[in-house]
């Protein structure tokens, strides 16, 4: 009788463990799901915002179509962008015009003066901000769910219930490496 | 300190309830913590912001504020927007609060909020957030109990024994006390441990909210990948000494930094709930390239020069690299009007005696004087090596040379600038600086004297103010 108990203790065992793992897995996929979706909340917050900056600035920047014009650009590209390498890829784009913009600003004081645009730039800028760590949560989520389903014991149970892994978000920030600028003036 | 409590709890129940008081003892000892957490755990959050005279505020009211909390709270994966308070005082201070990361507020001062920049600001609500994240809202509150559940029962015994031992000494004499000395034994023990407990536990305390303090900054960093903001941010916060008359010993663990400082006054290293400011600063300034909690904890081990473990293993399992970020574009709000007029009027003066302008990549901007001759020079702020393009020195100096050539007390500091190293003091709290050779030196609000010479290398920096 007890012989026969013991392989049904450590099935039972087994399948409580495993259950539990496969509760985790799905719980740290959920995790990646809902980071990549905060993500999506602040791309669509920045993609709201830059029709009104663009509006603002145009009364000002007379001499600056081309820089306004990119980032109108970059924007609608963003927006009709796919798969996620596609859209890290444009969104880079639409980061690197943004920024690129604010350096032309500092030409225009009386820009810099306008009380709209000043909400619209520190709302622009926390949301640059944002999206920066939304990315980085969404990666650290990523990395943590990857490192579940690539190590054993759990990888068992990926395998069976098809976990895959996912995909980083990156975005190639130009001017990263650059040297130190001489100002001799 | 829960084993204090439990042997507290036994002792004191066997006297006063012998023979076998000691297990109920350890009942009403623990029922007694187990009462007041449930108290504080539905109604503490709200108690602290009441008695610290907090505002509620909304986007409306602070949008960069507001901002930079909903920012650090998509960077923790809150699941909920914490509430948002300020508090009207001078004193720069920030606290968190709430035992549930769904139901947490962050409050920061008047004087706070108009002395930071954005990242600094970012810095000190980061620390905040890791405050929340953590969990130490709910710790502290529950080893602050304990250690009032042992403060009482200890009082409550000592008190007791007093009096009874002057009314019933006729008593006891004429009955003959059963068990004798067993039971005066158990009485010594119970009277050792009444004194000893609450000493060691409010040690224990300390010791345990100065460690949730480095692993707060240690996660604010990797929430940030910005140590030099917290760490700018904390000098600038040290550097006012103004007491916050709403902070008491309670609430003073969930501050940023100890708000119940008094002026010049030093506190005992182990009786502070804080670590000390300029350790804090030590380290997060001498984490330039990495900021891992693994990085935190080298960078812990190499300032203090000791080797215990800060950081929960599971934090230092994290192996993956993450790299610190630069400084935002954005300036400092801090600096305006008159000191930042002062401040073009100085460039303006350097710049006429052909000094050169590094930017170093923290966005300091390096003043290199003429006749500066080692080919790097070390950021005073981050402690990056900058290139210095010495040719382009030279030919300026060479032009400038004709006209200040036959100035004698020129050259004397001319001389004295190439073999020593200079740096200007920013205000009078706690600063730190690398020293040419990599080692990072510190100043102290009572420093006084002209130079300081470094442990490592011997070179000699000397201070200005």
């Amino acid at each position: 009788m007890i012989i026969l108990l013991i392989p049904l203790i450590v099935i039972a065992i087994l399948f409580v463990v495993f259950i539990g793992i496969y509760n985790s897995l799905v719980r740290l996929r959920n995790r990646v799901k809902n980071a990549w979706s905060q993500i999506d909340v602040q791309l669509k917050r920045r993609h709201d915002l830059i029709p009104n900056l663009v509006e603002t600035a145009k009364g000002y920047m007379k001499h600056e179509k081309e820089t306004l014009e990119n980032i109108t650009q970059a924007r609608s590209r963003a927006m009709g962008a796919g798969s996620v390498g596609e859209r890290s890829k444009a969104e880079g784009t639409l980061s690197g015009a943004i920024s690129k913009f604010f350096v032309v600003v500092e030409n225009y004081p009386d820009l810099k003066a306008n009380q709209n645009f000043l909400s619209l730039q520190e709302e622009l800028t926390s949301t640059e901000n944002r999206i920066g760590f939304a990315r980085q949560s969404y990666n650290d989520q990523v990395l943590f769910f990857n490192n579940k389903i690539q190590m054993f014991p759990s990888s068992i149970v990926a395998g069976m219930f098809s976990f895959t892994v996912e995909e980083f978000f990156e975005i190639e920030e130009a001017g990263e490496r650059e040297v130190p600028k001489v100002d001799f003036s | 300190m829960g084993i204090c409590l439990v042997l507290l709890g036994y002792f004191v129940g066997a006297v006063f309830f012998p023979p076998d008081g000691g297990v109920a003892g350890i009942f009403i000892a623990l029922g007694a913590w187990f009462f007041m957490s449930l108290i504080s755990y539905f109604t503490g959050d709200s108690i602290i912001l009441a008695t610290s005279n907090a505002q509620e505020v909304s986007h409306d009211v602070h949008p960069q504020l507001f901002n930079i909390v909903e920012e650090m709270k998509i960077a923790a994966n809150l699941p909920v927007m914490p509430k948002v308070y300020v508090i009207d005082e001078a004193a720069p201070n920030a606290f968190a609060t709430g035992t549930r990361p769904e139901k947490s507020a962050v409050a920061v001062t008047a004087g706070l909020l108009s002395r930071l920049n954005r990242d600094e600001l970012q810095g000190v609500i980061a620390h905040e957030m890791s405050h929340i994240a953590n969990r130490d809202v709910l710790f502290m509150t529950f080893a602050g109990i304990l250690l009032g559940s042992i403060v009482l029962i200890s009082e409550v015994f000592l008190r007791s024994m007093w009096f009874s031992s002057r009314s019933s000494k006729r008593y006891r004499a004429g009955k003959k006390v059963a068990g004798g000395q067993a039971q005066l034994i158990i009485t010594a023990v119970a009277i050792a441990l009444a004194i000893l407990a609450p000493i060691v536990t409010r040690l224990l305390y300390f010791a345990i909210s100065r460690k949730r303090e480095y692993l707060a900054d240690a996660s604010a960093v990797r929430l940030t990948r910005y140590p030099q903001g917290l760490a700018s941010a904390l000098e600038k916060i040290s550097a006012v000494k103004l007491d916050l008359p709403s902070a008491n010993k309670v609430t003073a663990p969930m501050y940023i930094i100890n708000p119940l400082k008094k002026k010049g006054a030093r506190l005992l290293n182990l009786t502070s709930t804080h670590p000390p400011i300029y350790e804090r600063i030590g380290i997060l300034r001498s984490m330039i390239y990495r900021a891992n909690f693994l990085d935190y904890q080298k960078a812990y081990s190499r300032v203090k020069g000791e080797s215990s473990v800060i950081i929960p293993a599971s934090g230092l399992r994290q192996t993956e690299v993450i790299p610190v970020r630069k400084a935002s574009m954005e300036k400092g709000v801090g600096e305006t009007g008159k000191k930042k007029g002062v401040r073009e009027l100085v460039d303006l003066m350097r710049a006429v005696n052909k000094y050169a302008f590094l930017i170093c990549a923290c966005g300091l901007k390096i003043k290199v004087p003429p006749d500066f001759k080692k080919s790097k020079i070390s950021c005073p702020r981050c402690g990056r090596e900058v290139e210095v393009p010495l040719a382009e020195l030279a030919a300026l100096t060479a032009a400038a040379g004709a006209v200040t050539a036959g100035k004698d007390e020129k050259k004397d500091e001319q001389i004295s600038a190439r073999s020593q190293q200079v740096y200007m003091r920013k205000g009078k709290g706690w600063e730190s600086f690398s020293c040419s050779c990599g080692r990072l030196l510190q100043i102290s609000p009572a420093f006084r004297g002209s130079h300081i010479v470094c442990s490592t290398c011997g070179r000699r920096t000397v201070i200005k103010s």
